[in-house]
């Protein structure tokens, strides 16, 4: 995965709340069998008209804002359905961070794994993030990771939270699975403890009837 | 002495192979049920990296997003849409080339992910258990700890058999008393959901618990924890109990034996011990609760049938007021009309929350002796081969062709509109599943959700309608 320090960019107003992944990227794209490329349908059924022409009055159609990457979002961002294909696209399309005052947890876990970092932040801040976000070419935001700070456009600092293991990750770009693998001791011993207890579990999906 | 945990608590303590940092832990997971949605990009994963799935032996998969709803006895080659044949066409090749067990398409154990878990006794009593898919919550029913997960997530478990998570808080949600005339498990959560909106239960696991939980079949359990994640909780659980025991006993996969015994005696010691404490609370009365619809597009946009649409004016949070503009727009309803005067052209009767023999039972109910209105369209969905051979055994199938429904094969359909089955031309459906998002359904279908009785009742009426004046 790619390393994640700072980021400087444009962030776009998106003001809605209970903002689901069924939105973010629509059920009947799910079919694609990649996770490249899908930012065609990012938003599909805002960002575009009927006739399959850009909405003028989408965020994200607008000049300054076709190149954000920052989204200033609303409460419970994300929720609904799991599919990882709502980050995927948003991460297809520029996106490296998501600022609301609360995700939906299976959202917010599917970010991470891809690069894009979402903060929680409380809603009078993030309101403030969202008076920033509707300058246009003004709106240009940073974060640094390591100091968990994002700096507004009069450089006035905000700070916010991040579980130290999640950060550690997303700053040395850290692949989860590799990390798993280095404690297949554990994972081992793990196991012999729990097919003592458990036994009927193991080798259970292939006995069958 | 050690201080009372909860069900969950138990579940995670058991779970736990390491701390992974702080707050973080690295946890084992007992099953994991896989589709062809969430899973092409996962395989892929393992394939550049060389890895293979640890426990096959732990996992099982099935088809049921993109499949179509008849002509099964064709098989993956019996499905037109040439991009959801791919995906199941990947799947079958990933389950063979991986090891994985698989029900075919055209065996009657095929069925919506979330059915066959509980049905062929694979979900158990204090399993961790995960899909990537959000109503994995449905199997809290048999208490397990059940969530959904993204597909970074799916790679993760298939080649580690673990997961990098970090502890939810508990909530309960104590519903008592016995449940009114025609008011079904799905007007229950309709309602739960109703009261603490859809993020009431971010970072929590919903512990459903008081008599009305414990006086409902394991089915209606299904169902409400099922929408467990419209509330925004990760998982819905309830206590395993003596109906759970009996439930699971004699199922394909459940132990047998002396590991039977074992295994009895292990769930009996997972119900949350008296005094354990709860992060957050929610309590309903079950008498208060009537048959419930959605009017929006979010599942807490709900309101007894008997109600009528609100009126955004009375509103006074501009964001709040802003959404429910907005769904009202969607959903071309005018503010304050009368839920039961809302005409509906499409009615589905399915998917993981309502498509058991019970729900089917409860609509066939209402269809019998009746007709499909006149302009409606109704399908009724079962949710594996053996819910739709078992609802043949009992004539259901001819009361519904009858009435002029159609009968189909399993799936998920209409749920999420991957196969053939949608609504057209932004028609209006009553629907017994669980998400009534803008184009869900088709290209600005408008959903109803409500339970599989007063969908049936919608069918035969042409318009919503309380059930409890059809009965
Ligand atoms: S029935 Fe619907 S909610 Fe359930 S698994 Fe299928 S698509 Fe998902």
């Amino acid at each position: 995965m790619e390393k994640f320090t700072t980021l400087t960019g444009v962030a776009a107003p998106l003001p809605i709340v209970n903002l689901d992944t069924d939105k973010i990227f629509p059920a009947i794209y799910l079919k694609t069998i990649k996770r490249t490329g899908l930012s065609q349908w990012l938003f599909q059924e805002i960002r575009f008209r009927p006739d399959g022409s850009e909405n003028p009055d989408f965020v994200l159609n607008q000049a300054p804002y076709r190149k954000a990457k920052f989204l200033i979002g609303a409460e419970n961002f994300g929720c609904g359905s799991s599919r990882e294909h709502a980050p995927w696209a948003l991460h297809d399309f520029g996106i490296r961070c998501v600022v609301a005052p609360s995700f939906a947890d299976i959202f917010y876990n599917n970010c991470f794994k891809n690069g894009i970092l979402p903060i929680a932040l409380p809603k009078e801040i993030v309101d403030m993030l969202m008076e920033d976000a509707r300058k246009g070419a003004n709106a240009v935001m940073t974060v640094d990771l390591e100091s968990q700070t994002i700096s507004r456009p009069d450089g006035e600092k905000v700070h916010f939270e991040l579980d130290a293991f999640r950060k550690h990750c997303l700053l040395n770009g850290l692949d989860d699975i590799g990390l798993t693998e280095q404690k297949a001791a554990d994972i081992g011993a793990y196991e012999q403890r729990a097919q003592l207890a458990r036994p009927w579990q193991f080798g259970m999906t292939q006995r069958g009837v | 002495m050690a201080s009372p945990r909860t069900l969950f608590d138990k579940i995670w303590d058991n779970h736990v192979i390491a701390p992974q940092g702080e707050g973080t832990y690295l946890i084992y997971i007992d099953l994991h049920l896989i589709h062809e949605v969430t899973t092409p990009q996962a395989f892929e994963g393992l394939k550049l990296a060389g890895r293979k799935v640890r426990r096959p032996d732990a996992t099982i998969a099935v088809a049921d997003h993109n499949i179509p709803t008849t002509n099964r006895v064709a098989g993956a080659a019996g499905i037109d849409n040439p991009e959801s044949k791919l995906q199941v066409d990947a799947l079958e090749r990933n389950v063979k080339e991986f090891g994985v067990p698989y029900f075919p398409i055209t065996s009657l154990d095929q069925g919506i992910v979330h059915i066959i878990g509980p049905e062929q006794g694979l979900s158990q009593p204090g399993m961790t258990i995960v899909c990537g898919d959000s109503h994995t919550a449905t199997h809290g029913a048999m208490g397990a700890l059940a969530f959904g997960i993204g597909t970074s997530e799916v790679e993760h478990v298939l080649a580690t058999q673990t997961l990098i998570q970090s502890p939810a808080k508990n909530m309960l949600v104590e519903v008592n008393g016995g449940l009114g005339a025609g008011v079904s498990p799905k007007d229950v959560i309709l309602a739960i959901i109703a009261k603490i909106g859809t993020a009431g239960g971010t970072g929590h696991v919903f512990e459903y618990a008081g008599s009305t939980f414990r006086d409902m079949s394991m089915e209606g359990r299904m169902t409400v924890c099922n929408m467990s994640i419209e509330a925004g909780a990760r998982a819905g659980l309830v206590a395993p109990d003596e109906k759970t025991i009996a439930y699971v006993m004699g199922r394909p996969y459940a132990p047998k034996g002396a590991a039977w015994e074992q295994a009895v005696a292990y769930w009996r010691t997972l119900p949350s011990d008296p005094g354990a404490k709860y992060d957050k609370e929610a309590h309903l009365d079950a008498a208060d609760i009537a048959p419930h619809v959605t009017w929006g597009t979010n599942p807490e946009q709900a309101a007894p049938v008997t109600g009528r649409v609100p009126d955004p004016a009375q509103i006074e949070d501009p964001l709040r007021r802003a959404a429910v503009e907005r769904a009202l727009q969607y959903m071309q309803l005018k503010p304050n009309t009368l839920l039961t005067e809302v005409p509906v052209q499409r009615v589905f009767i399915g998917s993981c929350t309502n498509s058991r023999i019970e729900d089917l039972r409860a609509a066939a109910a209402i269809a019998r002796g009746r007709k499909v209105a006149e302009g409606v369209t109704a399908l009724v969905v079962p949710g594996s081969g053996h819910v739709k051979h078992q609802a043949e055994e009992e004539g259901l199938d001819r009361i519904f062709l009858e009435a002029g429904f159609q009968w189909r094969d399993a799936g998920c359909s209409m749920c999420m509109s991957m196969n053939d089955d949608k609504a057209l031309n932004g028609e209006r459906i009553a629907s017994t599943s669980n998400r009534n998002f803008e184009g869900r359904q088709g290209k600005n279908a408008k959903t109803h959700l409500m339970g599989p009785a007063m969908a049936a009742a919608a069918a035969v009426t042409g318009r919503i309608s309380d059930v409890r004046d059809l009965a």
